[in-house]
């Protein structure tokens, strides 16, 4: 009895430890948000005297709700274009035969190998030659084609009993009614999992809005953040408002989708 | 997988309604299959396979966007790639940061074994420490710029704070982080050796700490936890009938049921490290200083968008490429003994 209380407070004194390390960052940003400029420098995390006023500053200084748009526009399309062509795929491979499948399948597992960088070019290439360079479309098409998606999804759908699908298709359904019908709302954690990644990836992304955009009503969050803390970098309490702002959203979606994440994650690595 | 036939439920129905089962024995499904993949293989074949092939082709030209006219130069660019130090000075500098690796594998494992025991309100425990990796970009990086601010920066403040507090004489000047180019191995940012002068903390050590922080209590976290929860209780039971310790147990029993995930986060991590700190080199460094943080995805970014030398860019990004291929083959032969899963 003595023993394992002990091992217990062990157990929760180094979690609490690390938990406070996690959130010591946090805490800081949010504390100095609220701080007056002069106030930035001093070494005290408690503000002097508290400025809700920034977060207002913030959308004063520079088109900050229209960078909260463009991302959660651009996301938003990527994540619903990403689900569709990955959901589709992923039941072609997971739940019709056809020659040469498996080889398919292996070919877009491989491309997860292949660095960003690698597609990066040509692509800006392509989007510079379609004339799409500086534009949503520009942003959301080229992102909207996972082969994680895919591999995530098939990984879901081989979890669904297959007799599912043949009593539907002696019963003479088509191969779209087997998949609207019965596997994709099977699949559903599956495909929330997937969208809630897509979305959060792609809210976030930087690299290729960075190359794209050239017109300042275009910038995302990111590209825009960068830009201000660029400029205006010595407001430390404003740069801070607008971080604690830009990580409003991935926190929500934290707290309303953590059941499918932890799942999501799991299914995403294991053999299947 | 084996073809589902006969097994199935509605194949038993009809045996049992003494029906006929369907003439066909073997399904194919090609039609219908091209028909699903084919918004996927569009932009599979668009924005992946077509630019895969397009940049190894201009890896052999001079293409360079000032210019109007592309040249095949063979292999010029990969000459001129070999030859020029700081190449290999970035190849270095990418190196350096995997090192947060096996620190970060190291410590998601240890969290995920905290956060197995049998102890009421850990769930509360895994949700605070998944934040920095669900939240990881653009802001976070912001944050720990003015984190780790030599003079105004919370980090330095403690660790002056510490120092005093030890009794220890301040003569020590505090790390000037992301300004210096000292790092924890001493290596000197022109000749690339040893040299006592670097030994320190500089750039490279702010972001690879930053990175281990971010990635600690991830998704590696998350995946150990999965692993561990699946650890027969027959072994761990057998192994404390036996006596084992604690250690021991670990030792023997835990850690080689957790070979294949290890293997799986080992390999998936040598593929990110290879192609990673472009976010942090564009956010927080520019690459500085003295290029001490220029990894070879900044490198190319650099080349590509800032210098306009897409042919160039593109060779290095297939030297990029040839690494991550190497590394994730030799890890699958010299690794793979317990793991697979495909």
């Amino acid at each position: 009895m003595n023993l394992r209380f002990h091992r217990a407070m062990l157990v929760y004194l180094l979690l609490l430890l690390a938990a406070a390390t996690t959130l010591v960052p946090f805490v800081w940003m949010a504390l100095t948000s609220f701080k007056p400029l002069a106030d930035v420098e001093s070494i005290n995390p408690w503000p002097k005297v508290w400025m809700p006023d920034n977060y207002a500053q913030v959308f004063s200084q520079i088109p900050f709700a229209r960078y909260y748009l463009n991302s959660v526009l651009i996301a938003g399309w990527v994540t619903f274009l990403t689900v569709v062509t990955s959901a589709m795929a992923a039941f072609a491979f997971a739940r019709l035969e056809w020659p040469g499948r498996n080889h398919v399948f292996r070919l877009y597992l491989a491309t997860l190998m292949v660095p960003g960088v690698v597609t990066l070019i040509p692509s800006f290439a392509l989007m510079v030659h379609l004339r799409l360079l500086d534009t949503y479309t520009g942003m959301i098409v080229p992102a909207s084609f996972s082969a994680f998606g895919t591999f995530l999804l098939r990984q879901f759908m081989l979890t669904i009993p297959k007799a599912l699908d043949e009593a539907s298709l002696i019963d003479g359904a088509s191969s779209w009614r087997v998949f609207t019908d019965v596997v994709l709302p099977l699949a559903r954690p599956g495909v929330i999992t997937l969208a809630i990644f897509t979305f959060l990836g792609n809210y976030g992304s930087f690299l290729w809005p960075l190359v794209m955009v050239k017109s300042g009503h275009l910038r995302t969050l990111p590209v825009g953040m960068l830009f201000f803390d660029g400029m205006y970098g010595r407001q430390t309490n404003l740069i801070m408002a607008a971080s604690v702002m830009s990580l409003v959203p991935p926190m929500l979606l934290f707290i309303a989708g953590q059941k499918y994440l932890v799942r999501g994650i799991q299914l995403g690595a294991v053999k299947g | 997988m084996s073809p589902a036939r006969d097994s199935t439920l509605a194949a038993k129905t009809r045996v049992a309604i003494g029906e006929r089962p369907p003439r066909r024995r073997k399904r194919n499904d090609l039609i219908p299959a091209l028909l699903f993949l084919l918004p996927n293989l569009f932009g599979f074949a668009l924005f992946t396979v077509g630019p895969v092939g397009f940049s190894l082709l201009a890896s052999f030209t001079d293409w360079n966007l000032t210019q109007p006219k592309v040249r095949w130069v063979a292999l010029e660019n990969f000459g001129g790639m070999l030859g020029n130090h700081a190449f290999w000075v970035y190849l270095v500098n990418t190196l350096y940061f995997m090192l947060g690796m096996p620190i970060a594998i190291v410590g998601s494992l240890a969290l995920a074994l905290l956060l197995n025991q049998k102890a009421r309100g850990l769930v509360a425990f895994r949700t605070l420490l998944y934040l920095p990796s669900f939240t990881a970009g653009v802001a976070l990086m912001i944050l720990w710029k003015a984190l780790y601010n030599p003079d105004f920066g919370p980090i330095n403040y403690a660790i002056g704070a510490a120092l005093d507090l030890l009794g220890l004489a301040r003569d020590v000047s505090l790390p000037q982080w992301l300004n210096a180019t000292q790092n924890m191995l001493g290596i000197d940012p022109e000749t690339v050796r040893f040299s006592r002068a670097q030994v320190g903390l500089g750039a490279r050590d702010a972001l690879l700490w930053m990175g281990v922080w971010t990635a600690v209590g991830g998704g590696n976290m998350l995946l150990y936890l999965a692993a561990l929860a699946n650890v027969p209780e027959e072994l761990t039971e057998a192994a404390e009938l036996d006596g084992a310790g604690s250690w021991a147990k670990f030792r023997s029993v835990v850690w080689p049921q957790l070979a294949p995930t290890t293997f799986f986060i080992v390999v998936m991590s040598c593929i990110g490290g290879f192609q990673g700190g472009f976010d942090q080199a564009r956010i927080m460094t520019n690459g500085g200083p003295a290029g001490t943080t220029t990894t070879l995805a900044f490198h190319i970014y650099q080349k590509a968008f800032e210098e306009f030398q897409m042919g160039y860019a593109s060779a290095v990004s297939w030297a990029l490429f040839a690494l991550v291929f190497l590394v994730t083959v030799a890890n699958w032969r010299f690794g793979n003994r317990a793991g697979d899963w495909e």
